[in-house]
C-alpha cells in the first residue's frame, strides 16, 4: 500500500488538468515549470497545480506512474499531455485547445478561469486562487 | 558536456537529418537539445520526447541534466 502513489493516481483521475510543478502558480520555481503554466493559462485551461518540492517522494512516484523523467508533468483527464515543450508547442499551434475540447466537457472555456493547487506533501485542503 | 550528450544523441538517432545540443546558460546543466529523424516521422510529440530521455537516461538520473529543453522533428 502506498498512500502517496495513491493520491498522486486519485489527483490525476479525478482533475481535468494537472500541472506538476516546482512551486505553485503564485510563486514558480523553476522555467519550464512557468512556460507550462503560462501555455495552459493562455488558453484559460482549468488549472489543478501540485507542488512536487515540499517532499521528494511525490517527484519519484509521479515519475514511476508517469514514466517521464522531468517536472513539470501535464496531465489532461487522466492522460500524460507532456512537459513544457510539448504543452508549448501544441498551445503555439492551436491543438492544445483542439485537445481540450476533445476531452472536457463543453463550455469549460468559456467557464470562469479557475486554477487551485493540491497539496500531495500534507494538507489535503484545496484553496482557490483565483485573482 | 555538450560533447557527451552528442555522442549519447547520435548513438541514439544515426540517421538525425539535424542534431544540436546547446548549453543554455553556460553553466553545463541547462540544455536545449534539437533533433531531427525519419524515426519520429509516424509518432506523437509524447513519444518523440520519450526517445529523447531514453537516449539521455543517464545524464538526466544522475543529475548532470539540471534542465532540458527539446525540440524534435520528423525529418527532413
Amino acid at each position: 500500500m502506498n498512500d502517496l502513489k495513491d493520491r498522486i493516481k486519485q489527483t490525476i483521475e479525478s482533475e481535468d488538468v494537472v500541472l506538476f510543478m516546482k512551486g505553485t502558480p503564485e510563486r514558480v520555481f523553476c522555467g519550464n515549470s512557468a512556460r507550462a503554466l503560462d501555455a495552459l493559462r493562455g488558453v484559460g485551461a482549468p488549472v489543478t497545480a501540485v507542488d512536487v518540492l515540499p517532499d521528494p517522494r511525490i517527484r519519484q512516484e509521479l515519475s514511476a506512474l508517469s514514466n517521464w523523467p522531468t517536472i513539470p508533468q501535464v496531465f489532461v483527464r487522466g492522460e500524460l499531455l507532456g512537459g513544457a515543450d510539448i504543452v508549448e508547442e501544441l498551445a503555439a499551434t492551436g491543438e492544445l485547445r483542439e485537445k481540450l475540447d476533445a476531452a472536457l466537457s463543453d463550455g469549460w472555456s468559456s467557464a470562469p478561469r479557475e486554477e487551485r493547487v493540491i497539496d500531495l506533501a500534507g494538507r489535503p485542503t484545496r484553496f482557490p486562487l483565483v485573482p | 558536456m555538450v560533447g557527451r550528450l552528442e555522442e549519447l544523441l547520435r548513438a541514439a538517432f544515426p540517421d538525425a537529418t539535424e542534431l544540436s545540443v546547446l548549453d543554455r546558460t553556460g553553466g553545463g546543466d541547462h540544455f536545449h537539445v534539437t533533433v531531427a529523424s525519419p524515426r519520429f516521422a509516424d509518432l506523437s510529440l509524447l513519444d518523440q520526447h520519450r526517445l529523447v530521455y531514453d537516449a539521455l537516461a543517464e545524464p538526466l538520473a544522475d543529475g548532470t541534466i539540471h534542465e532540458l529543453r527539446m525540440t524534435t522533428r520528423g525529418a527532413p
